[in-house]
């Protein structure tokens, strides 16, 4: 199958191992010349069987040429002996090695995420030099304007190029230091994607987060608790994709998804990955991420969650990483386990309650609340509330349905309390 | 039934994304098979970008063909037709026309 996003990834993976980070520009070049190439032929023609193969050993020869013609002129990859005829080809032929290029992309990934780069600059430039995405794209995915994306973009390349040469993955002080963003950036690829799941665009993102965090749990040095945890988390999540909207295009939250549309292999792949991220003694936000997860995932039914637990991990994870949206998480697991008067209070007593003011899912909640505890004029107040704030249709439909259920349920009559 | 040879002219995607390059690549692949289904395509290839011109009685050989890019001939197609005006209707589909290049449709001579 042909897949140049993919593609032009791993060749300007490769490339930039080669020619050195300072030349990406460069590297870029050869890359869509390459493209440019296959876009010609395969115009007339169909691709070959193995499109990729035939992508990357065009890139090689490109590389060869490149490297004869400007050897004298330019400096490549400090370490690697491009001088001599004898060494050339085998030397590029190492680095285009299928394992080589995982490692390159590695590599990149690690120089993507210098701590010194804002994160949303480190995302545009994973989304860029990993996945493969335009300027535009990467604005639609991320929600801004293609204009900050180019300056992200210019910025954090400039970045990159001072560094001279892609962040090496050996030793274990050197992959500590910069794991941690790395891991940071993966996790909010993920969340970009998960929470506007209504467009491709944005679910595809999850897709592409998935694979780099594939890519560094496959790699024994990277391969921490913390980065299977991460990618346990992102499994569970990713689970419960294809129940996430209706028919309409609406969001549809945990209590009215459909869990028989769950995906139960990657269901079980996360639980795989929870157990082995359990080993040694580190407790990461990931970790607990994808502990109140696993529950979700693990529960046949909204009532049959295991809410002590999940607040219990919520406890910790609030602790651990004080957020708004953490702590209204917790507020809600309370009132799901205590009852909605309980929930209430805890959710009117929230930390940082001033910050949550334009999101939408506090006074959702709110809502839910009133509405179990049979006050159903006073939840219509709280989801119409909650409509005002949505951010996107699927939000608006979601809350539209909660304000008609409020309605219906009528002026006086509570209902039960469960 | 005649023959007719497209002519293709610029059109390059300049700037356009992994995608965006993927997306016009497909398009080309499926208008040529939709012609291949109904019969009408014959033959087709793209053109390297350079070449050699040879010219006069000296037969100078030079450089070529020294075109500015918007000209240059980058590809053909023979295809097959009733008649002009069909040959001028199939090329309708086309996507150069989407990134700005053009077809120039000629009818092979008949013996």
């Amino acid at each position: 199958m042909v897949d140049f996003r993919r593609d032009s990834a791993r060749m300007l993976a490769a490339l930039t191992r080669l020619l050195g980070l300072h030349n990406l520009a460069l590297a870029e070049d050869v890359v869509q010349d390459v493209l440019v190439r296959a876009v010609e032929l395969w115009k007339f023609h169909p691709p070959p069987d193995d499109p990729t193969a035939w992508l990357m050993h065009a890139a090689r020869n490109r590389a060869i040429d490149l490297i004869r013609a400007e050897r004298t002129r330019l400096r490549f990859a400090p370490d690697l002996v491009l001088q001599s005829e004898w060494t050339l080809s085998p030397t590029v032929n190492a680095i285009f090695h299928e394992s080589e290029i995982e490692d390159d992309q590695l590599r990149m990934m690690f120089s993507c995420c210098p701590p010194n780069l804002p994160p949303q600059s480190q995302l545009a430039l994973v989304l860029k030099l990993l996945c493969g995405f335009g300027n535009a794209e990467i604005a639609a995915a991320l929600l801004v304007s293609e204009a900050a994306v180019e300056k992200q973009i210019a910025r954090g390349k400039r970045t990159l190029m001072r560094a001279g040469v892609l962040h090496e993955v050996a030793g274990r002080e050197q992959i500590a230091k910069r794991l941690e963003s790395v891991q940071r950036a993966l996790y909010l690829l993920f969340s970009e994607g998960y929470h506007g799941s209504r467009e491709p665009v944005r679910a595809g993102l999850c897709g592409e987060a998935m694979r780099l965090c594939a890519l560094l749990a496959q790699h024994p040095a990277c391969a921490s608790p913390r980065t299977l945890a991460l990618m346990a988390l992102m499994c569970f999540h990713a689970a419960r994709l294809p129940g996430r909207a209706a028919e309409d295009g609406s969001l549809l939250l945990l209590e009215d998804q459909d869990r028989s549309r769950w995906d139960p292999e990657l269901i079980q792949r996360g639980f795989a990955l929870a157990e082995r991220s359990a080993e040694g003694n580190e407790l990461s936000e990931y970790h607990l991420e994808a502990g109140i997860a696993a529950e979700h995932c693990a529960a046949s039914s909204l009532r049959e969650t295991n809410w002590a637990r999940i607040l219990q991990l919520y406890e910790v994870l609030v602790a651990l990483r004080p957020s708004p949206v953490v702590a209204l998480n917790r507020a809600i697991a309370l009132g799901e386990l205590r009852g909605p008067e309980d929930g209430l209070r805890a959710l009117e007593h929230l930390a940082d309650r001033e910050r949550l003011a334009g999101y939408p899912f506090l006074p959702a909640a709110q809502g839910r609340f009133h509405l179990k505890a049979g006050r159903p004029a006073r939840a219509a107040e709280f989801f119409g509330r909650a409509l005002a704030l949505a951010r996107n249709p699927s939000e608006a439909k979601l809350f539209e349905a909660r304000l008609r259920e409020a309605h219906s349920a009528g002026p006086a009559a509570p209902t039960s309390i469960g | 039934m005649a023959n007719f040879l497209y002519v293709f002219r610029g059109g390059e995607n300049v700037g356009a994304s992994p995608q965006q390059m993927q997306q016009h690549m497909q398009k080309w692949a499926d208008w040529i098979q939709q012609l291949s289904k109904t019969g009408n395509f014959k033959a087709g290839d793209p053109l390297e970008a350079e070449g050699k011109v040879i010219k006069g009685r000296k037969k100078v050989v030079t450089d070529g063909p020294y075109a500015e890019a918007k000209d240059l001939v980058g590809g053909y197609l023979l295809i097959s037709a009733k008649n002009l005006d069909e040959a001028v209707e199939l090329s309708r589909g086309c996507p150069i026309f989407d990134s700005d290049g053009s077809v120039e449709v000629r009818p092979i001579r008949q013996m």
